[in-house]
Order: structure tokens, then C-alpha cells, then sequence
């Protein structure tokens, strides 16, 4: 168990976040069928430093995206990620992966 | 047969407990246990083994070996030596056909030695093939140790609890207390876990015992057996005390009943006051065996040989026993008469639990141990665990027999000898991993307790390395084996009660579990409440719906992004259905959404799909930045639906609005009063007749329910719903649809706006419109009814499967939905669903079953 700081609530038991992968990069243009794979099915799985989406379900509702070390579960840092709204792609393209079974 | 009290006697003599032992009635004293109580009684035998079912004996008498499971009060593989007695227990022996004395089954080690190899029937039962049957008939019967439930299986409820300590003491030996007394001191709040119950309360700190620390998880977390409770513990610290284990030696015969380890015989002498045997003899590499021989002798053994490893090295040693007892010591061909053996190969420091936290482990070749070192932080190990202990030899891999030729046995609970071992190697599982998972060595109840360091070190020997380079295999959770009962204990999660729960228990209805809801299944007709909303007028609850606002300047444009059809064209007051896909093109969701005005609108989700939705709302929301607030009101609010050709006429009843078809028309959202309720009116149609559903605060909900069934609406339940809605072939996301369904295959294209810039799932069914479906979901109808799961079969196999069927009254046939091969997707296509072993034909139908365009809906 380990503490993870909510940008909204600060550090607050991981017991109150719901976990969703690590952040992907969603195409900006219609990808081909092995490009879209990649994007939908494929993840890095590192054992290092990861950047991964976080969901403040039992607190403030938040969505924000954590740098974890996947080795120690050591959190680097949290923070509100930049949205990138338009089909333009911002420097850093906040994507998501697909959710597991809903 | 007792003897006087000895020094560390533990029993009291005036307090006798009476059990039940294989119809015998059995006396023992407090602080005895069932085995010492049956040892003093004369019993030898306490098991057969796992395959030769040879007779065994008490051996470590400290929870540690198989030998003596039995099954208590019908709870199977209760080890004896450490289960306290009780009054009234009911003691069976287990794995015998016969008795513990005359087992039948022993054939299997008379006659099926020669047969019974290690990997047997992994080579032998697979052929003939038809064979099989049989083959599985018989491994079933004689696989697994004991049997659960039965006639005489129990019934017991298990809790989990949730629990926090500062300081976590795991063990109860000496170390164990002197660090948890120690941490006391200084004001931590400690718990002590003992599996014994050899430590008494009312310290400084809190005691649990019998428990067992089942294993160290990540963060901290220990799970604790305490028979009836799971506790799950967080601490901060955990103190490893879990000891040693002591060891046996590999030599012919070291199974026999009468060969002991130390500890075993030095409890039964001094702890219960048991005379162990009549003459003994000692075979042991440190002075934790020698030792015993001070014990023996008080108790009147006669201690006649004894072998001290360390100054004599005898090339042959054997037991030789008769009919499975111990008889006489052969040491190079000098033999020694006694009927008890304690052997001892030295301690091993119990380290698995560190092990599992994370510690490495080391080979200390001087003393022929694995010690843990490198401990993770928040973890420490004390006494024995941590390898504190004295002066050992290393014992011989094993010891050759001579002219004594009985089996050496490295593994007892699964039966596995030194040359089962040595076959596994020549054939090629030369790794410890590879050599346990053939063998089965170190997999059975002691998980390793006791045959771990035997069979690295034997693996050592023979492949000439040393037990370094061997190394261990990875631990394991459980340490100690765990009820699964426990496992499965209650979690205490939340039953969701809809705001008109009470209204349907009054009316008798048959409630059921659908997700956290419960709901209605059906009023106690299903088919008279099918008829009533088909004729007349029925009213359902469907305040489980999930129900979102959506509300923000952005609102329109979030929307047409998540949905693939349009919504920023959506006129305020309408309603339109919608499919919430990923963007790997799956089905997640669906419902309506209905828009309220320029930046607001209402959607609703399936009954289990309001929190999924509402996250992936927020989700989206915060990679795109947009300016919409998003908020889940479905427990703030009642949901009904009226349905039925009447619903109009009842409704006019109890509202002042214009509710004539052409004010408050098919797909119109309305706020309107009814029966003095502030509603949301939507006029939508699931169950496919004329029909309102209407949303109001939940505290009013009952009062507008009551309302409805004044005017004479029928209540339907869940069961005459899912009739109606498979008339009108509507699908339920998640019983209809799987994790591979996707908008064309279920029949949906027209939903698909692919003019739209960018939709979640867009690219996934661009994809599927080139390259095409793979299935199909159509309708079919029948004469008789196929389970849901049934399969569509063609030529003998199976091209689909059904997801629903009902039996239609109103349609006059069975109908259904089911998946087939995209080319049977045609109207009237005949097909194959298979029924109790018997193919029955179907026929395709990829229009609604009744009412197929919809008139009623708006009428």
C-alpha cells in the first residue's frame, strides 16, 4: 500500500483511486489497423518510471496522471495533465488507453 | 500410557476431555491435543501415505508434517499433533479404504511399486484414449487428500477483517516475544500471531493464537488464518519469528512409524508426559538431536544407540520396520532393536514469509542452511527465522542402505523417494523448478517444510554442483494451508435498494440480484404482467437505470465525440438513443439521452453502467479539457415507466399537461407534474408499447408509484420485461453483447455517423467496414426453447451461440437473439440451435418480432 497525492486532496491512501493504465498516445490521424492495435491493445509494461492515469473514485472525482515507479510503487510526481482538445496534436498528446471490461 | 509428571508438563490432569476417535471414545487432558491424546492411547498409526498409503506415524508432533491429518468434526486435513482436544470431537482417518491398520489401498505399495514411478500416468493414462474415462474415473478417487462437505460436511461462516498494527509479531517462540514485548515498551502497539496458542494473553500486547500468517503481500499486508476470521493486517512493521524447522535425514526406511524428529519426541515426553517408546536410538548432526536423549531418559526410554553425525560418518544407515513399524537401526551392518528413531538433520531457519516479502537467500555451506539476508525495509526476522542458530554438520545428501533396501524418502506428503528424484534428473528436469513440478517434491501439505533443503541438496549431489548454484524455488503464499472457506469469507459488499424497494416487497414480489441492485424479478405472474402491459397498463421500476447531467458550453461537443451518433443536433425537449463504444470498437454501454436545453442534457445508462459511464465521461473530459460539468444523480432519483395502451389516458389523469400525441410526442422529453410530482417525462419505449418514463426526486417516488397503481397500472418485474424487449429485439448490453461485440455485428450501422470529424470507436469500425464482421447478432424464432448459451450448429459444429429466448405469447413462438456466421445474417435464413443434445431448426428474422415499425410507439 502506498500513498498517492491527489492534485486536488493530497496524499490520500491508494485505496481511494482506481487505477487505469499507463497513458498511451490516441492517434490524431485515422491510424491504420496495426497502428490502431498498437494504440488500443498494446502497453510498454515497463519496470521503471511510468506515466499512468489515476481516477479519484472514492474522493474528488479527479482524473489526473501520476509518475510511478512501477519497481518500488515510489510516486514521483502527480499532476493535472494539459488537455489537448482539437484533432491537432499538443506537444504531449494526453491519450488514453482502452478501459479494461466495463 | 503415562508416565509421572515431567518437568515442562503443559496438561492438566484434572480436567479430561472425552472425543470420539473412529468409534472409540478417546481421553485427554487440557492442554493436551487430539494427537497426544491418541498417542497416549496406544495409537501409532495417525495416516496412510498420499500414494503408497504406507502406514505413518507422528513425526515433527508441531504442525509442520502431513502425517497425522485427519478429519474433525468433518473438516478435512486437520493436523492432530497441534488441534487442541475438545468434548464431543469426532476424530476420522482419511485416505484409507478399511482402517488406518488394514488400508487397502497399501496394495498400491506391495504391488505398484515397480509401476508407480514418478510421472506415471502422465505417460501411461494417455493411451488408449477411450481409456480415459476410467483412467479419470480412478486418479479422481484416489487423488487429493480427504473430502470436503458430504453428509458429514459442515457449515460454517467465515468474516474477513480489516486490521491495522504498528508492530505485526509473527511467531510466538522466544524470540517472537522478546521483540513484541520489546516494541510494547516503547509504546508501539503490537500484535503477536502464534500458531500454536502456547503464548498467553494479557501482556503488553494483544495476542491471536491459533493463527497463522498465510503469507507477507506488497505494502505491508499479512493475511491472518484465525480459524473463523480472515484478518487482513496492514502493518508497519512486520517482526519475522517463525524459527526453524527441523529437518529430517534421507536413509531406507526413514518413513517407518517410530522414526521421529526431535522436537516431536521431546513434546511428547515432557510437554504431555508420554512415555515416546520402549528402547531408542538417535541419529542426529547437531545437539538439538542429541538432546533428546536427556528427555527419553526421564521418561523411561532406553536410549540404546546413538550416532552423533559429526564424529562418526557411517557409510550404510537403514530403518528396517515390519508391516510399517519401525523395528531395528542398521548402522554398516550393526543393528540395534528399538521402536523409536529420532533423526535429525539439522534446523532450517523458516524463511518463506521473508522470502515473500522480498528478502534474497543465501546458502551457508558451513552449517548447510538457506539464510535470508537483504530484508525489505519494514521487515526484519529475529531468532532462528533470522538464522541464529547453533553449530551444525552437514548431513549426506542421503544414505545408502547396504543389503537394506527399503525406500528413502526425501518427500513424505507427496511420496516422493530419492529415486524418483534421480529419474526425474536423467530425464531431463535437471533444474530444482523443473524437478518439483515433475516430482511434485515440495508440493504437498508441508509446502516444503520438510523436503525442500532434502531435494536441493540431492540435486546437488547428483549433478555434482553445489546447493548454491541449485538454489531455491520461488515461495509462495499460503505458508500453511488455509480453509477455502476462509478465502471466500463475507466482504460485506453494498445491496443498492431502489427508492421504491419497500413497495415491491408489500407486494410480494420475488426480488433478485441484478449487479448490486435488487430488483423485482416478477410480481408472481410473468405472463399475466406481459399481457397487462400489452393490453392495458403496466408500470416497472427502472430508477436503477443510471442517470447523468451533462452541462457545460462544451456539453454538445463532448457528446458527439463519445457517441457515434449525433448530438449537437439534438433539438432541446427530443430524445435519442445512443452506444457508448472504445475506441477498439467494443459495445461498452447504452441508453438515451435526452437534451434539456442548450448546454444541459440528461443521459441515461444501463442498470449496472452508471459509474463506468460517468468515469469515462470524466475520463475524456480531462484529455480534451472541455468545459462541461458532469454529475451522477441516479440515487437522487426515482425512475418509472408506464407502459401500455392506456399509459396516455392514465397519465392525462394526474397531470395538467397537454400529453395528446402531438404535444408530448414519441422521442419528446417534457418536465410535466404528475399526481403534484415535479417529473421528467421521456417518452421512449424499451418494452415496446405507448410509454413514459418518468423521473422524480426519490423521496417522492413512492407516493407517484402509488399514484400509478391507483389508476390500475399492472407492476411488471424484470422477467416480463425482458419477454417484452425481445419482442421488439431491443438488446441488453453485456447479455446480448460480449467483450468482441461491436456495432456492425450487432446490427447497428445505422447508428454510425462516420461524416462526424471524430467519434470514440470511429477508426475501429472504419476498419471493420473494410475488412468486415466475423459475426453477427439476428433474431430467430423456434418451437422450442434453447437455454440462453445455447449453440447455433451447422454440420455437426458450432457456428454461434444463443444470448437470449423467451417464449412469445403475443408472437405465438419461442423467439431469441443469437450470434451466427455473417452469411446465415438473412432474413429468413434457416439455421440449427441445439437443445438437450438434439438439433432443433430456427429461423432468422433481422426485424423486430412485434410491432416492427414501431407504430405502437407512436401511436
Amino acid at each position: 500500500m502506498f500513498l498517492l497525492a491527489c492534485p486536488h486532496c493530497g496524499p490520500r491512501s491508494v485505496d481511494e483511486f482506481k487505477y487505469q493504465g499507463e497513458v498511451t498516445r490516441r492517434p490524431p490521424e485515422r491510424p491504420t489497423l496495426r497502428e490502431l492495435t498498437d494504440y488500443v491493445y498494446f502497453r510498454d509494461n515497463v519496470a521503471g518510471v511510468q506515466r499512468e492515469w489515476w481516477y479519484h473514485g472514492t474522493g474528488c472525482g479527479l482524473w489526473f496522471v501520476a509518475e510511478r515507479d512501477t519497481r518500488t510503487n515510489e510516486v514521483l510526481r502527480t499532476e493535472i495533465p494539459e488537455p489537448s482538445r482539437g484533432r491537432t496534436p499538443a506537444p504531449v498528446e494526453a491519450a488514453v488507453p482502452d478501459t479494461p471490461a466495463v | 500410557m503415562r508416565i509421572a509428571p515431567q518437568p515442562g508438563e503443559r496438561i492438566d490432569r484434572r480436567k479430561p476431555f472425552t472425543f470420539e476417535y473412529d468409534g472409540a471414545k478417546i481421553t485427554g487432558f487440557e492442554g493436551d491435543t487430539i494427537g497426544s491424546a491418541l498417542y497416549a492411547a496406544g495409537r501409532r498409526v495417525f495416516s496412510r501415505s498420499f500414494k503408497y498409503h504406507r502406514p505413518r506415524g507422528l513425526l515433527c508432533c508441531s504442525g509442520d508434517c502431513p502425517n497425522c491429518m485427519m478429519t474433525v468434526d468433518g473438516v478435512p486435513n486437520v493436523r492432530l499433533c497441534v488441534e487442541p482436544v475438545r468434548d464431543g470431537a469426532v476424530v476420522r482417518a482419511q485416505n484409507v479404504l478399511g482402517s488406518l491398520e488394514r488400508d487397502l489401498l497399501s496394495v498400491v505399495d506391495r504391488l505398484g511399486g515397480p509401476f508407480t514411478p514418478v510421472g506415471f500416468y502422465y505417460r501411461t493414462m494417455i493411451r488408449p484414449r477411450r481409456l480415459w474415462p476410467v483412467y479419470e474415473r480412478f486418479l479422481r478417487n484416489v487423488a487429493g487428500l480427504g473430502r470436503v462437505g458430504g453428509a458429514d460436511g459442515h457449515a460454517r461462516r467465515y468474516d474477513t477483517e480489516h486490521r491495522r498494527a504498528e508492530v505485526l509479531v509473527i511467531g510466538g517462540g522466544g524470540a517472537g516475544r522478546q521483540a513484541a514485548a520489546a516494541a510494547a515498551a516503547e509504546g508501539r502497539q503490537v500484535v503477536l500471531v502464534d500458531e500454536r496458542g502456547g503464548v498467553t494473553a494479557g501482556g503488553p500486547y494483544e495476542v491471536l493464537a491459533p493463527a497463522r500468517a498465510l503469507g507477507i503481500y506488497e505494502g505491508g499486508l499479512v493475511p491472518v488464518d484465525a480459524g473463523d476470521v480472515l484478518y487482513r493486517f496492514r502493518a508497519e512493521r512486520i517482526v519475522v519469528a517463525t524459527g526453524a524447522i527441523e529437518q529430517p535425514l534421507v536413509f531406507p526406511g526413514n518413513d517407518l512409524v517410530g522414526v521421529m524428529l526431535p522436537n516431536g519426541v521431546r513434546r511428547l515426553a515432557s510437554e504431555w508426559s508420554i512415555k515416546p517408546g520402549e528402547h531408542a536410538a538417535i541419529v542426529s548432526v547437531d545437539d538439538n538431536g542429541l538432546e533428546v536423549a536427556e528427555d527419553l531418559r526421564r521418561a523411561g526410554t532406553e536410549v540404546a544407540r546413538v550416532v552423533d553425525l559429526r564424529a562418526e560418518r557411517p557409510v550404510h544407515l537403514a530403518a528396517v520396520g515390519r508391516r510399517g513399524r519401525l523395528s531395528r537401526l542398521v548402522v554398516d551392518g550393526e543393528a540395534v532393536d528399538c521402536d523409536l528413531l529420532v533423526m535429525s538433520g539439522g534446523r532450517q531457519p523458516a524463511y518463506s514469509l521473508l522470502a515473500q516479502s522480498g528478502a534474497r537467500v543465501e546458502y551457508d555451506p558451513q552449517r548447510g542452511i538457506f539464510v535470508p539476508t537483504d530484508l525489505p525495509p519494514g521487515v526484519e526476522a529475529v531468532g532462528s527465522a533470522a538464522g541464529e542458530l547453533g553449530p551444525a554438520a552437514v548431513p549426506a545428501a542421503s544414505f545408502d542402505g547396504g543389503r537394506n533396501r527399503g525406500r528413502s524418502f526425501v518427500c513424505v506428503c507427496e511420496d516422493v523417494t530419492e529415486k524418483d528424484l534421480k529419474r526425474a534428473l536423467a530425464e531431463g528436469f535437471d533444474s530444482i523448478e523443473l524437478a518439483k513440478r515433475y516430482t511434485t517434491v515440495t508440493m504437498g501439505p508441508c509446502q516444503g517444510r520438510l523436503c525442500h533443503v532434502s531435494s536441493i541438496r540431492l540435486l546437488a549431489r547428483e549433478t555434482e554442483t553445489d546447493e548454491a548454484a541449485i538454489g531455491t524455488t520461488t515461495a509462495r503464499p499460503p505458508w500453511s494451508p488455509v480453509e477455502l472457506g476462509l478465502l471466500a469469507g463475507r466482504h460485506y459488499e453494498a445491496a443498492k435498494r431502489t427508492p421504491l424497494h419497500f413497495r415491491h416487497v408489500e407486494a410480494g414480489a420475488t426480488m433478485m440480484w441484478t449487479g448490486q441492485w435488487r430488483r423485482p424479478f416478477d410480481y408472481g405472474d410473468s405472463e399475466a404482467e406481459v399481457r397487462a402491459v400489452h393490453e392495458s397498463l403496466g408500470v416497472i421500476d427502472v430508477s436503477t437505470l443510471g442517470k447523468i447531467l451533462v452541462e457545460g458550453p462544451d456539453a454538445p461537443e463532448l457528446l458527439e465525440r463519445l457517441y457515434p451518433n449525433r448530438f449537437a443536433d439534438l433539438a432541446a425537449g427530443r430524445i435519442r438513443y445512443g452506444v457508448l463504444t472504445t475506441d477498439g470498437g467494443r459495445i461498452m454501454d447504452d441508453g438515451t439521452i435526452a437534451r434539456l436545453g442548450d448546454e444541459l442534457y440528461y443521459v441515461t445508462t444501463t442498470s449496472t453502467g452508471s459509474e463506468s459511464v460517468c468515469e469515462w465521461f470524466e475520463w475524456w473530459n480531462a484529455v480534451w479539457g472541455y468545459d462541461v460539468e458532469i454529475v451522477n444523480v441516479t440515487g437522487a432519483l426515482a425512475a418509472v415507466n408506464l407502459a401500455g395502451p392506456r399509459a396516455r389516458e392514465a397519465l392525462a389523469g394526474l397531470t395538467d399537461a397537454d400529453v395528446s400525441n402531438d404535444a408530448f410526442r414519441y422521442l419528446d422529453a417534457k418536465e410535466i407534474s404528475v399526481a403534484g410530482i415535479p417529473c421528467l417525462g421521456l417518452r421512449i419505449g424499451f418494452v415496446g408499447e405507448l410509454g413514459y418514463e418518468l423521473h422524480c426526486p426519490a423521496s417522492a417516488g413512492e407516493h407517484l408509484w402509488d399514484a400509478l397503481v391507483a389508476l390500475g397500472a399492472v407492476p411488471f418485474g424484470l422477467e416480463p420485461q425482458r419477454v417484452l424487449r425481445l419482442e421488439k429485439a431491443h438488446i441488453i448490453v453485456g447479455q446480448d453483447t460480449d467483450s468482441e461485440s461491436n456495432l456492425l455485428s450487432a446490427g447497428m450501422p445505422w447508428i454510425v455517423k462516420l461524416e462526424k470529424e471524430d467519434f470514440v470507436g470511429k477508426w475501429a469500425v472504419e476498419h471493420l467496414q473494410e475488412r468486415g464482421v466475423r459475426e453477427r447478432l439476428v433474431g430467430f424464432t423456434m418451437d422450442v426453447l434453447p437455454p440462453e448459451g445455447a449453440q447455433v450448429v451447422r454440420d455437426g459444429r458450432p457456428v454461434g451461440r444463443v444470448t437470449s429466448a423467451r417464449v412469445s405469447e403475443r408472437v405465438g413462438r419461442v423467439i431469441g437473439l443469437a450470434w451466427v456466421g455473417p452469411d446465415r445474417a438473412e432474413e429468413g435464413a434457416a439455421i440449427s440451435i441445439r437443445v438437450d443434445g438434439a438439433d432443433h431448426p430456427a429461423t432468422v428474422t433481422l426485424t423486430p418480432f412485434y410491432d416492427p415499425q414501431g407504430e405502437l410507439l407512436r401511436s
